[in-house]
């Protein structure tokens, strides 16, 4: 067998591994599929009515506007948990284990990207679910939508990376938690909660170049026809340079730890 | 000339340090002859676990040149990695995973095919007694069960060098006992063993050849009883039921001392290597002068006093 067939056989064992393991710790998963959704909650039924306002319409034209940001939300949220698992398993003899082994040495590392990442559009489409229910009514066609998970599933390929990279660089699980925490707050300082416009001068620079809020405007565009312009390709280059650069700092790490 | 499992010449490994540079090994030579077991005995802190990691392909030495399993460790770690198995000191299993699907994970690993590996996980399973519990996830397992769990998976590749680093610190010594049969077992089949310990007792029992360790350096080297050998305090313990047998003993043999912890000064210690013609010819002189010591002992020294000897300081008491 070649190298490669090698590698993709160990990533497949590892994801399985790590899929096993997601199922075994379920709170992890329920509490990063719950949180999206309080904050959903709370945004579209305790400020939407007044956010919506402002936005030219109320609470509906809120539901419609928020969701992206959310969805973005989720997946930083999401980066947390993986970070921290990344941590913990470092702290494990398994890892020294699998290090003594002959056996694509990436690929540890993939079966937890892979892992998340099916957790994560498992809570992406819980959100959207509730959204649905609560309003969300976007007029996207089916190549729409497509392009749109396509979009976030990059993404999250991408912000997954970063926080494998994250928890090997921690030294600690503690510590792990606390690097991706600047993540969270990318959605809101940009378009995600409220139009950039709206913000003062130097907040609003930050927040028109900053690589989530391309990402947030392209969703919009996507899902419900609001001008995209070049935000998609602006997205998708942020989101490959991303997932590349912690992909090669993540397996940097791991080969030295 | 036998192959040899591992050979090390001049290993060294220094970590950075507020000082300097702490050096943890100063130059090691090993030669490991294949189908043996050997044992790095050393104080915690002596560098066995870093020789151990320095072995295995985990870190890199910063000098030397080593063979394992007939690769070069530098160039060729891959090729190493293939041919070993290593069983840490902190449970290698997935906690989260039923001991059977931590095997079967192995088996995958090893590019297995499904039947083959789930034969693999029954029959191991079976062999390390852990039949009842495979269904159940590791987390929940004694120590000894992880420690079997982990050496089971150890196996699951049929590696030809196993390293164990310190495989029974902190067992019962039930689950100790049960640890050696399957180490003496790997050994039956040919199977190369580099132990470390730091339970002299656990060399002397199952390793063809020790090396002690200390501060980076290797203090002596060689079998369980050449090391004995090294020091002196052999001798042979004689009592007796009345003090003037004693002093007729003494008259007889010509030299003895009291032993100082027989309150009642009733024993007698006579300097001796142990040997079967010493110990006749002594019985002889005692029967000439007509005294019969009502015990007799002999005491060859452990492998503590070389240890001790050697190092100038006591071994730590396992945790």
């Amino acid at each position: 067998m070649s190298t490669l067939t090698l590698a993709a056989r160990d990533s497949s064992t590892m994801v399985r591994r790590q899929l096993k393991r997601l199922i075994r710790y379920p709170s992890m998963t329920i509490q990063l599929v719950a949180t999206p959704v309080i904050l959903l909650v709370v945004f579209v039924y305790v400020l939407g009515g007044t956010l919506g306002s402002g936005l030219g319409g109320g609470r509906d034209a809120y539901v419609n506007y928020v969701v992206p940001g959310i969805l973005l939300m989720a997946v930083a949220t999401a980066a947390t948990g993986t970070a921290v698992m990344v941590a913990t398993d470092m702290t494990e003899g398994i890892i020294a284990r699998f290090r003594t082994m002959r056996i694509s040495r990436a690929s540890v590392l993939t079966g937890h990207v892979v892992g998340a990442v099916i957790q994560q559009l498992l809570g992406m489409a819980v959100l959207v679910g509730v959204a649905l229910a609560m309003g969300f009514s976007p007029n996207a066609s089916a190549v729409e939508w497509l392009a749109a998970v396509g979009l976030l599933t990059l993404f999250a390929v991408a912000i997954t990376w970063l926080a494998v990279a994250l928890g090997l660089k921690a030294q600690t699980p503690e510590s792990a938690s606390n690097a991706p925490m600047p993540l969270i707050l990318l959605p809101f300082l940009g378009s995600g909660f409220a139009p950039t416009d709206s913000m003062p001068a130097a907040l609003r620079w930050f927040a028109e170049n900053q690589p989530f809020t391309p990402i947030m405007e392209t969703v919009r565009g996507l899902l419900f026809g609001t001008p995209i312009g070049n935000n998609g390709a602006i997205a998708t280059a942020w989101c490959v340079a991303i997932a590349l650069l912690s992909y090669i700092w993540a397996k940097k790490t791991f080969n030295k730890a | 000339m036998t192959n040899l499992a591992i050979a090390a010449n001049g290993l060294r490994k220094s970590y950075p340090d507020k000082k300097g540079d702490k050096v943890v090994l100063d130059g090691i030579d090993l030669a490991v002859p294949q189908g043996t077991v050997f044992s790095l005995l050393g104080p915690n802190g002596a560098g066995k676990t870093t020789t151990v990691q320095i072995l295995s392909t985990l870190i890199p030495a910063d000098g030397g040149t080593v063979e394992v399993a007939g690769h070069d460790l530098a160039r060729k770690p891959d090729d190493v990695r293939g041919a070993i198995g290593v069983t840490g000191q902190y449970s290698a299993v997935d906690k989260l995973l039923t001991g059977e699907e931590n095997l079967l994970l192995m088996a995958d690993l090893h590019h297995l095919s499904r039947r083959d590996g789930r034969r693999k996980a029954a029959e191991l399973l079976e062999r390390f007694d852990l039949v009842d519990a495979g269904g159940k996830t590791a987390g929940t397992y004694s120590g000894g069960m992880q420690r079997r769990l982990d050496l089971a998976m150890t196996l699951v590749g049929d590696p030809r060098l196993i390293f164990l680093d310190e495989p029974t610190t902190g067992l019962d010594p039930r689950s100790r006992r049960s640890m050696w049969q399957i180490v003496r077992e790997l050994v039956a089949g040919g199977v190369t063993i580099f132990l470390t310990t730091q339970y002299l007792e656990e060399a002397d029992e199952l390793a063809d050849r020790i090396a002690l360790l200390d501060h980076g350096r290797l203090i002596a080297e060689g079998t369980a009883d050449e090391l004995k050998r090294l020091i002196p305090g052999g001798h042979v313990s004689l009592r007796f039921t009345a003090d003037d047998a004693l002093k007729d003993a003494l008259t007889a043999l010509g030299e003895g001392f009291l032993d100082p912890s027989d309150d009642d000064r009733l024993t007698l210690q006579v300097p001796s290597d142990g040997g079967v013609a010493s110990l006749r010819e002594l019985l002889a002189r005692l029967d000439a002068a007509g005294v019969e010591p009502a015990h007799l002992s002999v005491h060859t020294p452990d492998l503590d006093d070389v240890f001790l000897t050697l190092t100038g300081q006591k071994q730590e008491t396992p945790r």
